[in-house]
């Protein structure tokens, strides 16, 4: 077990230099280093202040110092400051997670407890007009672009509504849940559709399993046959989807955040896209994948407390 | 006299097939006696094993049970609610199935299985139920039962997980006991002990067995009367002597006769030509007339009522109708 | 400006590549029930995607000339046949309603009274038309996508699954790279980085989506090359070029029709949020939808922009959605089930 925990650390951590590889690869073939000091210090700047900044952020050394600087700062957690204004992105990071967080976990938990129990639900009576209704009614709903729900919704509740306000945050508890409700509401019903889809073909399969014929033969209702049989057999196709999905709780949802004007990890990307912040985007993305990949190791661990065949060697 | 165990009349059990319903149990008539061993024999797709289910109201959904009367101790089973169904299940009439591999949950201890079907029917404490599995898988003969209880499928070899089904299906000490295709997937050494466990259960508690099977060696084993289905109906039924010593009914004549055993070294085998009719396509008339030996013109036209042939012994045949001097 | 006959040259190309597609089908029992089970199961999504398509390739053959009035910059541009079913100079100065005869801000008699269905936009252009061209850019990503997708996955994920050792290790590691970076965010990388043209575009979603499918294609060759008539043909003495062309391939044909429709939606939405972030592809109905976010928040409300772009895009991805369901459910032969 130690070995094999072992193992997949050491590649999961190659994995991260061909990651880090790969990004220095994309922003250093765009860098171009007068466009981005002209971006963080004005169009109308001298020469000479423009040269000073790229001095300064080191754009102007060879690929080759540029390269290792990259792979030692990423590796050491030395984020450095923003292109853009300066800021320490740790402190960005920081300042982002909590708000990002506030949402985006809501969101997880309710649309795994209602995917779930709905999927459950459709899968019992599969094969009827509950079960194909609610699979149209789900592909129905991923068709809608998640861009619709978020301007539909605005402008439903925001304009004519007007229950929740349409943008904008405040972290204090008392108020927050007004802020966050719309973004977890739209999350969920974006989701939804998906996952009902990928649970509900999960639950079906295992139904028509023998063993469920067992259990109802030796007296199981039917509520337990799919709360306690099914549910525990399906758990490693589900628990790979959350668990991958759990690296994005962090990420935040660019699109909502930027919606949504909640000030989380999400809209510091995309600020950073649009101002073509190279330093921010590059620790943004290297996050992510560091997270996908811790959690990746995780998930395989989790298989052996979920299912009794699995076993790590 | 008391009601027999078991009383099937005219089941008629449909699937979906080509837009409308298809019977695969056409109007199946079963009756088990208590301590009684019938075995239900035909080939593959014959509508045997669906008949088990519907004993049970266990057939899969999108068939279902269209009529029919189904008496278990005299009780009507299509009246009962799904919780008094639920509670016969498992405790006054258990079912073992073929595939000892798949059919038991694989991420859940073989013993905590037999557990929850003590727990289903019962108020036991858990140590009392672990207590009981435990002489369970004694006396089904699971070496090392201790042990086993904490092992999972996935652990246990194809006959000790046939007999931990087999502990599963007595834990409740049940009056029927519907055994599909019990020893099918096993080894032959195996089947042997199985079908040995499954006679010492029957001696030692009165409990009536359907016995579900193609294997006509395990029917001459265990088998005290017959019934031979061919296509969704019975073709022929009697006592183990009558069916297996005198059958009447080509079908069942023609199975006895493809046996390998009963091969004469150098012939070429036996067999049945062509091949059996799937549900929905059924001939009208007989429906075995386009494999029978023995058909006539009435076969084609008419499908056959039962002819008596001897005090338990009938066949649904217009040929064996008119050799017993019946029209 | 010789784009337009590239255009049509590729029109001409997917018209040959249909009609072999065909041939191949009729020619395989398995491919030609699938198809009829299809067209029994989605009749309707079908006929909806086939308009797409018709529009589609309306939009992408073009030519120049002076035909139907054009006058000035218009003589020279090249128009498709979408282009020319509308009038020339059809252009409104801004804004106006569905079949209105007046602009909307100021109330300025039109150029063409009342017939603008779908209404005009804030450069005055017919929301019908833009809708209608629309069409072309979805199939472009989705197909395009697709196309490079699909053969890049397929070579790595086969000879990865064949060949196994070193091809294996390379193949998995640099599949576990691109995989484990969030895929919005690799998107946008790469687009930065490659420029915003469309093929730049697809290009960058095709390097994003073709890991999952390889890794499929992989797995699906492990199991294939243990199978005992690979194991024969390898015993015959067949090369394994022709094992895995003869063998392999024509038997992970039912995960390629699966996952390229699956895809095809994907990308599709992708792209609407790539317009969203100001980095999409021009004429998109992402880029309509953009474009549109603040005219909701004028009083009157101006909806009609949004509501073109938005049906048509939502229609297209319904239907693609549809089949692509039936078509796994067709294809795969673990959920193969009776349709009631």
């Amino acid at each position: 077990m130690i070995g094999y925990a072992l193992r997949r650390l050491l590649y999961g951590f190659l994995v991260v230099q061909g990651v880090l590889g790969l990004l220095f690869v994309l922003f250093f073939l765009y860098a171009e280093p007068m466009d981005m000091a002209r971006r963080a210090v004005g169009e109308k700047a001298p020469p000479a202040v423009l040269k000073l900044w790229i001095q300064e952020h080191g754009y102007d050394r060879p690929w080759t110092d540029q390269l290792r600087d990259h792979y030692v700062r990423m590796l050491s957690f030395d984020f450095g400051r923003s292109d853009a204004d300066e800021v320490p992105i740790a402190r960005r990071l920081r300042e982002g997670v909590g708000p990002s967080l506030s949402f985006t976990v809501p969101t997880f938990a309710l649309g795994l407890v209602l995917g779930v129990a709905l999927s459950l639900f459709v899968a019992y009576f599969r094969e009827t007009y509950i079960d194909r209704t609610g699979v149209v009614i789900a592909v129905l709903a991923m068709s809608v672009s998640i861009l619709l729900y978020i301007i539909g919704s605005q402008y439903l509740i925001g304009k004519i509504l007007n229950w929740f306000p349409i943008s904008g945050f405040d972290p204090d508890p008392r108020v927050l849940p007004r802020f966050v409700a719309m973004p977890i509401l739209i999350g969920v019903v974006a989701g939804i559709g998906g996952d009902l889809r990928f649970y509900r073909t999960v639950f079906v399969e295992e139904t028509s399993r023998d063993y469920v014929r067992t259990a109802r033969a030796k007296g199981c209702g039917d509520g337990r046959v799919m709360a306690f049989h099914v549910l525990r057999n399906a758990l490693i196709p589900i628990l790979t989807r959350v668990v991958t999905a759990i690296p994005f709780l962090f990420t935040g949802s660019l699109l909502i955040e930027s919606f949504f004007g909640i000030p989380g990890l999400g809209a510091v990307t995309v600020e950073a896209i649009q101002g073509n912040d190279f330093s921010t985007l590059r620790v943004m993305v290297f996050i992510g994948a560091l997270a996908f990949i811790l959690f990746q190791i995780v998930t395989d661990f989790t298989y052996t407390l979920v299912d009794p065949r699995v076993r790590l060697e | 006299m008391s009601a027999p165990l078991l009383e099937v009349t005219d089941l008629v059990t449909t699937f979906p097939a080509d837009g409308s319903r298809a019977a695969v149990v056409d109007g199946v008539s079963i009756h088990l006696e208590a301590g009684e061993v019938l075995a239900l024999v035909g080939e593959s797709g014959c509508g045997k094993s669906m008949t088990a289910l519907s004993i049970l109201r266990l057939v899969p959904r999108p068939g279902r049970i269209e009529s029919g009367r189904i008496e278990l101790a005299g009780r009507d089973v299509g009246a009962l609610s799904v919780n008094e169904m639920r509670r016969v299940r498992g405790a006054e009439a258990a079912m073992i199935f073929q595939e000892p591999m798949t059919s038991l949950n694989p991420v859940q201890a073989a013993g905590d299985q037999v557990v929850e079907a003590i727990r289903l029917h019962e108020r036991v404490s858990a140590a009392d139920a672990r207590a009981r599995t435990v002489e369970l898988f004694e006396r089904v003969g699971i070496p090392d039962p201790e042990s086993r209880f904490d092992a999972y499928p996935h652990q246990l070899s194809g006959g000790i997980k046939q007999r931990v089904m087999v502990a599963m299906a007595l834990s409740m000490s049940p009056k029927l006991l519907i055994a599909d295709e019990p020893t099918t997937a096993l080894d032959v050494t195996i089947q042997a002990q199985i079908l040995e466990l499954l006679r010492e259960v029957r001696d030692r508690i009165g409990m009536g067995i359907l016995l579900i099977t193609h294997d006509l060696g395990v029917v001459n084993e265990l088998a005290d009367r017959i019934t031979v289905m061919y296509a969704g109906q019975v073709a022929e039924e009697g006592t183990r002597e009558d069916v297996l010593a005198r059958p009447r009914h080509p079908y069942t004549q023609g199975l006895l006769a493809s046996i390998p055993s009963r091969a004469r070294p150098g012939e070429p085998l036996a067999e049945i030509a062509g091949v059996v009719p799937s549900p929905g396509r059924f001939p009208s008339g007989c429906r075995f007339a386009t494999r029978c030996f023995r058909v006539i013109d009435r076969c084609r036209s008419e499908a056959p009522e039962a002819t008596r042939i001897g005090e338990k012994h009938r066949a649904w045949c217009h040929v064996v109708a008119a050799e017993e001097g019946k029209a | 400006m010789g784009g337009y006959v590239v255009s049509n040259a590729v029109v001409a190309l997917l018209g040959v590549g249909a009609a072999f597609t065909v041939r191949a089908v009729r020619r395989s029992r398995f491919w030609s029930d699938a198809a009829r089970e299809l067209a029994r199961r989605r009749p309707l999504a079908l006929l909806a995607i086939a308009v797409y398509v018709g529009v589609g390739l309306a939009d992408s053959v073009s030519w120049i000339d002076a035909a139907g009035g054009v006058q000035g910059v218009e003589a020279h541009t090249p128009r498709s046949l979408i282009d020319r079913a509308f009038p020339a100079g059809f252009q409104e100065r801004s804004y106006s309603a569905p079949f209105a005869e007046v602009e909307f801000y100021g109330g300025a008699p039109l150029e063409h009274p009342g017939a603008h269905w779908f209404g005009t936009d804030i450069l005055g252009r017919d929301v019908l038309h833009l809708t209608l061209k629309g069409a072309r850019i979805a199939l472009l990503i989705g197909g395009l996508t697709s196309l490079i997708v699909i053969p890049l996955a397929l070579l790595f994920g086969m000879s990865a699954g064949y060949l196994g050792g070193r091809v294996d290790d390379a193949v998995f590691f640099v599949i576990s790279t691109l995989a484990s970076i969030p895929n919005l965010l690799l998107l946008i990388a790469l687009i930065l980085a490659l420029g915003r043209g469309p093929v730049q575009v697809c290009v960058a979603m095709g390097v994003t989506s073709w890991v999952g499918f390889a890794r499929i294609v992989r797995g699906e060759t492990f199991k294939l090359r243990e199978l005992d008539y690979v194991q024969a043909a390898r015993a015959l003495g067949a090369s394994e070029a022709r094992i895995v062309l003869r063998h392999i391939l024509p038997n992970v044909m039912h995960l390629v029709v699966i996952t390229f429709v699956l895809l095809f939606s994907g990308t599709v939405l992708s792209e609407a949020i790539l317009s969203f972030l100001g980095i999409g592809i021009d004429g998109s109905w992402g880029q309509m939808i953009d474009q549109a976010r603040d005219e909701l928040a004028r009083d009157p409300i101006i909806a009609w922009n949004l509501a073109a772009a938005s049906v048509a895009l939502f229609l297209l991805i319904l239907a693609v959605n549809r089949v692509g369901d039936a078509v796994r459910d067709i294809l795969d032969p673990r959920t193969l089930v009776e349709d009631l």
